[in-house]
Parts: C-alpha cells; sequence; structure tokens
C-alpha cells in the first residue's frame, strides 16, 4: 500500500532547528533547514548523516523547502548545502530568499567573530548556497520533476513566510511553517484552500494558549512601556531585526504620535533601515491596510524611531529600545540587557518565545541570578515582561487552519511534547483524523490509499451519463467497460470497442430450452402472455419480444 | 468540439470568447479606442482656437450637423464627448460568461463595459500588477474625460442615412451604434472587485471541468499568456508577449508546448521598427530639440514603455549634458504609477530582482525622483504651474492627443519650431492624432515603441511549441495593406493559421475521445485482470459511476440488501443502483477436445462429436442436449434445466 513517512530531524517535540524529512510516492523533501537557539555545540544543526549514510545527499534529496527566514528554520542552510554537500533546487520565497543571506551573515558574525568559532560557514558559502535557490511566487505550482509539484500559500508570521504543499500524483503533504492565522498591524492572515491533503505538518508553538484580543494585548504592551518611560525608567525590547520589530514599531510610532512623546525610541544594528526597506520593496506581502495606502503614506517610513548607538546605552533618562537578537542569547540586546538588568526602573519585555537554554527562557522562567560568561553571576533586578506578539497560531488558530485544510492526518512539529499531547487528543476528537507527534528521528508512517485514474472512452461515458439523465438521475446506476491496461496506461472503453481494439471477435452464447406449456389459448397468446409475464420480473436475462407471435427467444 | 466567437476585430486589442467543455471563457476584453481620434481635443483651458471652429455644413448648404459636426483644420471632427468601440456584445449572451482572463492591463479596459451592463456574474482572473495598473490606467482615462465637462453629446450623425453623407474618415467608421461614452469611478470599482488575484504558473481549476493557468508574456509588468486544458486537449492563448529584455520577467515558452489550438494575438503593431534603434532616435530627437533651447513632449501612457524610457534617459542624460533638464511626468496617477513599479520585484526580469534583494529600488527612476530630476504632478494646475521651467521634457498622456494634460501642452508648444513632440505608442496613426492641432510648427518624431513579437519571432516560436493549430487575426494572415509586397510580415506556419475577424463565429478543430475517471480503490482491487495478449490485460468493470463537480468516479457497487426481516414490503432503496443487465465479455473459440474432456470430468459419458462445415456439434445423448460450437459463437440446445447450471461452471 502506498505510504508517506515522516521524519524530523529537528522540530520534533521541540521548538528549533527546524527540519523535517519527508517520503512521498518515492520523493524525498526535506521540509526547513534550521538551526537551534538553545546549543552551541554540534546539536544546534541537524543531524544529516541520518539521511543518508554514504553517498551524496543531492541523490537522495529530490527537493528542500524553506518556510521562511528565521534561522531556526533555515540557519543550517549554507552548513547543510556547502559544508555537508547538497546541489539539488532549494525553495523558497521571493521575501524569503533576499532577507535569509542577511541574518545567516549575521549569525554568522556572531558566532565566529565574536565567539571566535573556527568550522562555521563562511561569506562565501552563504553566497553559493543562495545561488542554488530559486524562487517561488504564492500560488505558484512548481514542477520540481515531471512527477513531484510544490505550491507556497500565504502563512502570515513574519514578512514572506509561506506554507507549501507537496504533491505527487494524487497523494499530498502540506507543511505550515509558522503561521499566524489573525492579522496583525502588518501581516495578513494565514491561508490555504481545501486542499485535502493526506498529511497535514503543522507547527504547534502554542498547541494550549488561547490568546486574548490583540488590541488588549497591545493595549497592555503600550501601558507598561509608557509607564516605566515615564517614571524615568530605560525599556529594552529584544527583538529579530524583521518581524515582531515592525509590528512593534509601528504600534509605538503611532502611540508616539498621538500622545505627543518624547522620550527617544531606539532601533538596535544597521538592519533596521534595510530591514525597514525590505517591507517597503515587498509590500505586496503585508497586510490589505498597508498594502491599500502605500502610496499616500509608507508605513515603514517611521519619524519617531532612530537608530541606536551603543553609547546611547549609558545616556540618562528614559528611553525605548529595540535590539536584536529577540532571545536574548547573544549580540547586542544581551549587551544592554547587562547593562540595565541591575536597575529595577527599567523594564524588559519578551515579545516573543525563547527557547530552552537562552537568556531569555531563563529570566522568563523566574531566574533572577544568571551565570553569565566568566562564572559572572548577574543579578536581575529590572521588571521582566512577557508579551506573546510572536505571529504564531493559538490552538483556534491551529484547529481552524485544519478546517480550512480537511486533511486526512495531522502531524504535530514545533512545539513541546506536553502541549501538544493535549492538542493531539482535540485533534483526533474533534475532525476524527490520526494525529502523529513524532519525536526527532522517530519516523511516522502514514499509508495513503489512492483512488487510480484511468482513462475512459468518451463514447462510454457519454453513453452512461446520458442514462443518468432519465427522471431518476439521482439514483446511482451500474455501468459496466472493460479496462485495458498496457504499458503503464489504463483505458476504460466498451466491451465492443476493446475487443474490436485488440482485433478480437466476440464469441456469441446462445442457449435455447424446450419448455413444454400446456395452454388452451392459442399459440401466438401464449406466447405474449410468457413474454409479458417474463418482462415484469427483474433478471439478469436478454428478452426479446415475439418475432411473429410463434417463438419467444431468450437469451442470456 | 470547441467554438470561438470573435468580439473584437482589433488584433492587438482582441477580445474573443472560447466555449470549452461546457465553460465559457472570455478572453480579454480590449477597449478599441481610435474611435476617439474623430472626436474634437478636449483643452483643459478655454482655447479660443478650439472654441471658434465653423460648423460642418452638407455639400446642399443643410445645416442640420453644425452643432455636432465641426471643421478643423480641414478635417471634419465630431465635438462630444468623446466615445469608444466596444466588443461586440449581441453575437452570444454575455450573462453566460463564466470567466474572464485578462492578459495585460491594456487589454482590460473595456472590462466595465463588460461586467456591469450585460448581466455578468462570473470572476475575473488577472495578475496583481495587472489589476493595480490596468486600475490607474482607466483612474486616468476617467478622470480625463470627467474634468472637462462637455454638455454636449452628439448622436444624429450616427444615423445610418447621416452617416453615409459625410466625408472620410467619418464616413467609414465602423460600428458606430457601438461606441459609447467612457465608463465612471464606481463602475471601474465595481468592475475591478470582480477580479481574482492570480499568480504565475498558478493552476486554477473552472468547474472541476477546466484549468487555467496564466505564463509570463514578457511583455509588461504583470502581463501573461494563458493555457487553457483539460486532461486531453490544450489551447494556448499568446497574447501581447515579448521577447526582448526589458524589465519584465521573460516569457515563458516551454509551457507553451504542445498545444492542440494556440491562439496568436497581439503581435507588434509596427513589424518594420526596431524598438532599441527607436529608443535610440528618441534620446537623440530629445537632446537635439533641448539643446536647442526647445521642449519636449512626450504622449504617453502613465506605464510601461515609459519605465523603459525613463531608465534610458537616466543613463544617458549626463553624458549628453542633460542634466540640468527638468523632467516632468504630469498624470493624476503618476505618483501611484512610479510607486507601483517598484514594488512588483516578482514580477521583473532577474537584474531587477536582484536589485531588490541587496535592497534598492528596481528601477533607476527613484534616483531621479530623489535627485529631483524626474518631477511628478498629478495635473499641469496646482503645483506644476510654479515649479514650471523651460526648456524641458513632458511626459504626459493621452496619447490619443484628444484628452489629458497633453492636449494643453499641444496648444501651448504647436506654434513653435524649437519644440518637438515625440510619439512612442504605437497605438494611434500619430497623423491622425496630429489632424486637429494643424498646421503645426513644432517638429514631430515618430519613434514607435513596441517590443511585442514580430513575424520573425513568431514563426521562430511556432517552430519552437509546435502547436497542431494556429488561430489568429485575418489581418495576420495577409501582408499589411499599405505594403503587400512585404509577404514577410504575415504568419506562415503549416498548416495554415485560421483566421477570424470581428463577429465571425469559429469551430475549432478538435475532438477529444478521453475523459478523465477515478477508480476507487475498493474497486480497483476487486478487479480481475486477465493477460490476453503479451503486455496487454483486459479487466471487466461493473461499477457504479458518481458524478460530481465534472469529475467522474467509479464505486464498487454496493451488495444487495439484506432481505428484510419482516413481510412488510419495503421501498427499494436509493442506493441500491438499478441493475442494468450485465453481458459477459467472451472471445476466443472453444478447443473441442479440451471441452469435451472437461464435460467427461464433469460426468457427461457418451459425449459425442461431429464435425460440421463451420466447426463441431457435441451430443450429450442422456442429457438430449446439443452443443453447436463455431468459431464465434456456440449455441446450447436442451431439453431440461439441470445441466444447464453445469454448462455455466465449466465456462
Amino acid at each position: 500500500m502506498p505510504e508517506i513517512k515522516v521524519t524530523p530531524l529537528g522540530a520534533g517535540q521541540d521548538v528549533g532547528r527546524s527540519c523535517i524529512l519527508v517520503s512521498i510516492a518515492g520523493k524525498n523533501v526535506m521540509l526547513d533547514c534550521g538551526m537551534h537557539m538553545g546549543y552551541n555545540d554540534d546539536r544546534r544543526f541537524p543531524d544529516f548523516s541520518y539521511i543518508t549514510q554514504n553517498g551524496r545527499l543531492t541523490d537522495f534529496l529530490d527537493c528542500v523547502i524553506i518556510s521562511h527566514f528565521h534561522l531556526d528554520h533555515c540557519g543550517a542552510l549554507p552548513y547543510f548545502s556547502e559544508m555537508v554537500g547538497y546541489d539539488g533546487p532549494i525553495y523558497m520565497t521571493h521575501p524569503t530568499k533576499a532577507i535569509c543571506p542577511i541574518l545567516l551573515e549575521d549569525y554568522r558574525k556572531i558566532t565566529v567573530d565574536k565567539k571566535g568559532e573556527t568550522n562555521f560557514f563562511t561569506s562565501q558559502m552563504i553566497k553559493d548556497c543562495m545561488k542554488k535557490v530559486v524562487a517561488v511566487h504564492l500560488h505558484q505550482t512548481v514542477q520540481v520533476d515531471e512527477e513531484l509539484e510544490i505550491k507556497a500559500y500565504y502563512a502570515g508570521h513574519v514578512l514572506g513566510a509561506a506554507m507549501f504543499q507537496i504533491k505527487v500524483g494524487c497523494e499530498s503533504v502540506a507543511y505550515t511553517g509558522d503561521y499566524n492565522m489573525t492579522p496583525d498591524r502588518h501581516l495578513g492572515a494565514a491561508w490555504i484552500d481545501k486542499c485535502r491533503p493526506d498529511l497535514l505538518i503543522t507547527e504547534s508553538t502554542y498547541a494550549t494558549t488561547i490568546r486574548d484580543s490583540k488590541r488588549c494585548r497591545e493595549r497592555d504592551f503600550l501601558k507598561k512601556v509608557h509607564e516605566t518611560v515615564e517614571r524615568g525608567g530605560k525599556v529594552l525590547i529584544p527583538v529579530f531585526a524583521l518581524g515582531r520589530a515592525q509590528e512593534l514599531c509601528i504600534l509605538l510610532e503611532t502611540f508616539w504620535e498621538r500622545m505627543n512623546l518624547k522620550a527617544p525610541i531606539y532601533f538596535s544594528t544597521g538592519l533596521t533601515e534595510k530591514a525597514n526597506h525590505y517591507y517597503k520593496l515587498f509590500i505586496t506581502w503585508t497586510n490589505q491596510k498597508i498594502r491599500k495606502t502605500f502610496v499616500q503614506r509608507n508605513m515603514f517610513e517611521f519619524k519617531h524611531i532612530k537608530a541606536f548607538d551603543r553609547a546611547f546605552a549609558d545616556n540618562p533618562g528614559p528611553m525605548v529600545v529595540f535590539a536584536t537578537p529577540g532571545m536574548l542569547h547573544a549580540g547586542q540586546s544581551l549587551q544592554i540587557f547587562r547593562k540595565w538588568a541591575g536597575n529595577e526602573k527599567n523594564m524588559v519585555i519578551m515579545p516573543g518565545y525563547c527557547v530552552q537554554g537562552t537568556v531569555g527562557h531563563k529570566i522568563l522562567s523566574g531566574q533572577r541570578k544568571l551565570e553569565m560568561e566568566g562564572r559572572q553571576i548577574l543579578e536581575v533586578k529590572m521588571q521582566v515582561e512577557y508579551m506573546s506578539f510572536s505571529a504564531h497560531a493559538d490552538a483556534k488558530g491551529i484547529m481552524q487552519l485544519i478546517r480550512q485544510a480537511e486533511p486526512r492526518n495531522v502531524l504535530l512539529v514545533h512545539g513541546e511534547a506536553k502541549k501538544m499531547e493535549f492538542l493531539k487528543q482535540k485533534i483526533e476528537q474533534e475532525f476524527h483524523v490520526n494525529c502523529y507527534m513524532p519525536a526527532n528521528g522517530e519516523t511516522t508512517t502514514i499509508f495513503t490509499n489512492p483512488s487510480i485514474p484511468v482513462d475512459i472512452s468518451l463514447g462510454l461515458l457519454k453513453r452512461e451519463t446520458a442514462i443518468g439523465l432519465l427522471p431518476d438521475a439521482k439514483k446511482p446506476k451500474l455501468m459496466h467497460g472493460t479496462l485495458i491496461m498496457k504499458d503503464n496506461s489504463f483505458r476504460l472503453v466498451s466491451p465492443e470497442q476493446a475487443l474490436k481494439e485488440l482485433g478480437l471477435a466476440e464469441h456469441q452464447l446462445r442457449f435455447t430450452c424446450r419448455v413444454h406449456i400446456q395452454d388452451p389459448r392459442k399459440e401466438h397468446e401464449t406466447v405474449l402472455r410468457v413474454y409479458n409475464h417474463l418482462k415484469g420480473q427483474v433478471f439478469p436475462f436478454f428478452f426479446y419480444p415475439p418475432r411473429n407471435g410463434l417463438e419467444l427467444i431468450i437469451l442470456r | 468540439m470547441k467554438l470561438r466567437y470573435c468580439l473584437s476585430g482589433h488584433p492587438t486589442l482582441p477580445c474573443n470568447v472560447l466555449k470549452f467543455k461546457s465553460t465559457t471563457i472570455m478572453l480579454d476584453c480590449g477597449l478599441d479606442m481610435t474611435s476617439t481620434l474623430n472626436f474634437l481635443p478636449m483643452p483643459l483651458v478655454q482655447s479660443p482656437r478650439l472654441s471658434k471652429l465653423p460648423g460642418w455644413v452638407l455639400k446642399d448648404g443643410s445645416t442640420f450637423l453644425d452643432k455636432e459636426l465641426k471643421e478643423c483644420s480641414g478635417h471634419v471632427f465630431v465635438d462630444s464627448v468623446p466615445e469608444f468601440c466596444l466588443p461586440e456584445t449581441e453575437l452570444l449572451d454575455l450573462s453566460t460568461v463564466d470567466v474572464i482572463l485578462i492578459s495585460n492591463y491594456h487589454c482590460m479596459m473595456a472590462l466595465p463595459y463588460i461586467t456591469e451592463y450585460t448581466g455578468f456574474t462570473g470572476t475575473v482572473y488577472a495578475t496583481e500588477p495587472t489589476v493595480q495598473i490596468g486600475r490607474l490606467l482607466m483612474e486616468e482615462l476617467v478622470n480625463s474625460i470627467e474634468r472637462v465637462p462637455k454638455a454636449q453629446s452628439a448622436s444624429m450623425w450616427k444615423n445610418k442615412e447621416v452617416q453615409r453623407l459625410l466625408p472620410a474618415p467619418l464616413k467609414d467608421a465602423v460600428e458606430v451604434s457601438m461606441w459609447r461614452k467612457c465608463y465612471t469611478m464606481p463602475e471601474v470599482n465595481a468592475a475591478l472587485s470582480k477580479i481574482q488575484l492570480v499568480g504565475y504558473s498558478q493552476k486554477i481549476e473552472l468547474f472541476g471541468a477546466v484549468q487555467v493557468t496564466p505564463l509570463s508574456s514578457g511583455y509588461a509588468l504583470g502581463s501573461s499568456n494563458w493555457i487553457i486544458q483539460s486532461h486531453y486537449e490544450k489551447v494556448s492563448y499568446v497574447s501581447g508577449s515579448s521577447l526582448l529584455t526589458t524589465h519584465p520577467q521573460p516569457m515563458d515558452q516551454a509551457s507553451l508546448k504542445n498545444s492542440d489550438v494556440l491562439i496568436l494575438t497581439g503581435l507588434t503593431q509596427i513589424p518594420t521598427a526596431n524598438p532599441d534603434g527607436m529608443v535610440g532616435e528618441f534620446c537623440s530627437n530629445l537632446a537635439m530639440t533641448v539643446r536647442n533651447g526647445g521642449n519636449v513632449l512626450v504622449p504617453c501612457y502613465p506605464s510601461g514603455v515609459i519605465y523603459d524610457l525613463l531608465e534610458c534617459l537616466y543613463q544617458y542624460i549626463d553624458s549628453a549634458g542633460l542634466s540640468n533638464v527638468p523632467f516632468y511626468f504630469i498624470s493624476p496617477v503618476a505618483n501611484s504609477s512610479l510607486e507601483f513599479s517598484q514594488i512588483f520585484a516578482e514580477w521583473l526580469c532577474h537584474n531587477k530582482q536582484t536589485k531588490v534583494y541587496l535592497p534598492e529600488p528596481p528601477f533607476p527612476h527613484a534616483e531621479l525622483i530623489q535627485t529631483n530630476k524626474l518631477k511628478h504632478y498629478p495635473s499641469i494646475h496646482g503645483d506644476f504651474s510654479n515649479d514650471f521651467k523651460q526648456p524641458c521634457v513632458v511626459f504626459t498622456g493621452h496619447p490619443s492627443l484628444r484628452f489629458g494634460d497633453v492636449v494643453h501642452f499641444m496648444e501651448l508648444w504647436g506654434k513653435s519650431s524649437l519644440n518637438t513632440v515625440i510619439f512612442t505608442e504605437p497605438d494611434f496613426s500619430y497623423l491622425d492624432a496630429l489632424a486637429p492641432y494643424q498646421p503645426l510648427a513644432m517638429k514631430c518624431v515618430y519613434c514607435p515603441i513596441d517590443t511585442r513579437l514580430n513575424f520573425i519571432q513568431v514563426s521562430k516560436l511556432l517552430k519552437e511549441v509546435q502547436p497542431l493549430h494556429v488561430v489568429c487575426p485575418e489581418q495576420y494572415t495577409q501582408p499589411p495593406p499599405t505594403q503587400s509586397h512585404r509577404t514577410d510580415l504575415m504568419i506562415d506556419c503549416q498548416p495554415p493559421p485560421m483566421s477570424y475577424r470581428r463577429a465571425e463565429v469559429l469551430t475549432l478543430p478538435y475532438k477529444r475521445r478521453y475523459e478523465k475517471i477515478e477508480i476507487m480503490p475498493e474497486l480497483a482491487d476487486s478487479l480481475v485482470p486477465l493477460e490476453i495478449k503479451p503486455g496487454i490485460s483486459l479487466a471487466t468493470v461493473s461499477a457504479v459511476l458518481h458524478t460530481k463537480d465534472n469529475k467522474h468516479v467509479l464505486q464498487l457497487p454496493p451488495k444487495p440488501p439484506q432481505p428484510p426481516a419482516s413481510k412488510k414490503r419495503k421501498r427499494v432503496s436509493d442506493d441500491v443502483p438499478e441493475c442494468k443487465p450485465l453481458k459477459p465479455l467472451l472471445s476466443g473459440s472453444i478447443p473441442v477436445d479440451q471441452f469435451v474432456q472437461t464435460l467427461e470430468k464433469h460426468g457427461f459419458s457418451d459425449v459425442k462429436v461431429e464435425d460440421t462445415a463451420k466447426g463441431h456439434i457435441v451430443l450429450l445423448q442422456e442429457a438430449e442436449t446439443l452443443i453447436q460450437i463455431e468459431e464465434d459463437s456456440t449455441h446450447i440446445i436442451c431439453d431440461n434445466d439441470e445441466p444447464l447450471r453445469k454448462q455455466g461452471s465449466i465456462f
């Protein structure tokens, strides 16, 4: 029986290092190629030796698909393609293709230049890797080869994020990447058509959360920032350069404008300007409101938000700083955090999910004494706030997507095991489909039962459907035909045509039975009576009406 | 069988309807605007010259038309709101059109007439750039006509009896009864709201019967050719395609292969001009005029070739010493057009895409604007009049010279021989466009830039994609009327193309013989294939046919229902299929020896075989049965019912 096999190399009952292998109808596809923020050793990249021990990855994989530019979805790509070695096609959307190399370069710089790691991918490798990338449009059907086709859908989440449908013949898998089912201040909501995949692989970051309305969260966020600034404190908002940052910038920009606030807002690193430029050039990927008004007013041109300089961190007085990266695991956000952590007037707002092992995760789980590099202990006195602004679908959103796509099976990745368990039950209860949640390295096999497409001769079909047009049209009808199987083609034709095509003559089988009937009536009348009687019976016989009034022929 | 209705005779502004597998598909709805050339220009400011024109008087001296027709520069023009020639609306009931496929923004200008006036209830498919820029073109059109209120709407001259008496070209104007005034913005918005956005290579299912797919055509931002196909037939609709590398994504030729029918429209209107040469001539004429202290007027559409011209000028102005000459782009949609051009990275050629990845704006006009070399204004009123410096270069519409800001500049600059008007758009004859402005002192240069396919490229394309049949407008099957010796300026292919003309219905030659049907896995499992010939197997299929949304599925027939426990007669359930008798498929001849052996095995001991002329007769004396065996028939004759069953089991 045909089957689909799925093995997560990363993101199996875990968040980070997304990398999922899918085998469908003899084709092997790798979904995402991410790194893990929580590790600095081998575990940060997926174990590609799992795919093939000896032999080239290119021979084994038909294609690689990257869902969006976050490093936990594309961070291992240059390592995978240039250091392990893969020369096949890599598919991603245009914005992802544009932004991905910049984030990779940023990541490389932090790892190599700041932490002094060797044996890491180089700038040239990032460039060479990007040469293997084929950019795809939304809804475009990309023919990877003659049988394998993929199609991208809008996923919200970040600029250029996409869900992908992978299809071979009539079997298909849909992979959501990270997605968001509610439109936010700069992006639209994820959407997929009723594609009825055999398997839907969905993220489940917020498997158990049902979030309150966005408006409340925004009001809360603004209130907290405002209060801190009013009392002269500094607000640190660790973000990734692209994504939430733009949404929160739009939010603060409009608030500052409305309230006529004077405290400076800064955005760290040189990425800002560049990042906003990407949003301007790829404005067709943002939400409808921004797209509609961009000619009059481009939402990504900020008046109140200025570039940050390292020296500003020591300035007296209130300020708001957006700094990268978002999980406080390295770079500028961590530096500023160390400077400001000791003052209880200050505040750090974590607007997104933090992976285990990062400073962000530690302070969010209540830890207030942190061991830093060199055994230093950092005491955190500043206020720590968590606000879920990450654009992942919550439980309600995940259910909504399943309802949209109508999959036959669901597989959860990119979430925590406990929460997945809960969602899995809910999905199985509500949709009566199987739901799987394999751990990393564990293979899930799903049996599919595809129907077989054949060619039916138009003559036969028309004959059959013409019968269907009779008054009793709704009632199903039995049809008879002959299936000709030759090489790999299947054709359904009428029995007569099949014989004709194969040059065979029909063999006629007749059966004659003599029956003695005693009847006082005239010969002619008797025959007619017998005929009328038999005609009324449902028998698998052909009846020929009496000819010449003398003979009744029954043929089987 | 497919029928094609041709609703527009204009080869570059097509409007055709295709009936294909029970769907009715309209291909483009182009609006023929050449009709406006018969009207007087609409000046933005009171023009003493145009307002004092004498009314036209018939030869017999009757003056009943002098309000409607004016004599100007030796020609007669209609003094009225300009009107456009609509596609045919009577040839078929347009409310039955299921979908409209748009190939590029120039070919959708009649959309509001179709969607708002014919009872159309279907969907329109187009790419995002096509819709956005198409909206700008319509907005500009509506705006330039509505801003000059004209009380008069002439209709008397259209009377057939009257038209006969008029001088050419009014006398020969065709379909004047179909001419209509411009639509309004609410109608434009209503029409555009019926559009569904699509991307290149997106497969769109129509009612489960037909699949349509837009392909990049290389002509303009978002321009597309369309594939219309079922499982067994493929129609390619090629409209406005280009193989030149300008700003749009290159043309997708490979996907056009294996077409049964290829409909070819929208070839270049100026087959003898080389676009590159024309751009060179454009630049040198522009530079010369400006150097001599004159102004340059470029009548143009607000999107399209203007992007390429600005890019050429960007590279050219410094070397030509034109850095201080202001460039003005005047259109109600100038700003939008320039902004929109920068956000369609995915629809651009490779070079421009790479720039976006940096991230830099793909078109250099961003820099021209930043450095104040290019300025754009919604109209000549307002800021423009303060900033206006001469000598300068003005890009403005409409290319017909009948409405829009261009009319003002023609009146303003026409009298000086220092100035030049350069025609780059190929849609209007420049001499006809200039007619109401004659006599002119200003220089007129004709540099039509039409990047669409020429006949050499077409014949190469056809050799490459090899369609079974080519269908095209009749204009492409003969040399242009003015150059009848140029037999190279027509489509040359084998078999010769089928041609069409306005208001004609064409039956396309192709007949399909098969249809897709799906066999459910349970049914497939139950089939018993029999190898009849080496490599060929047959299986008899008896199944229930389900047809839904034009998809056919064969299912295992349900098991016969259990006889009801109660004696009460139940109505036959709807699920039980009506049994049409199955006639088993029998073929071949019966090997007599084997047959006899089998009979003996079944206990017939007294089998007797007689040879006849055509075969054998087998006699079973005890059973009083006679079996006639011939090459392709077997006849069993008996008296008793019982052996019959056994006979059946042997077969």
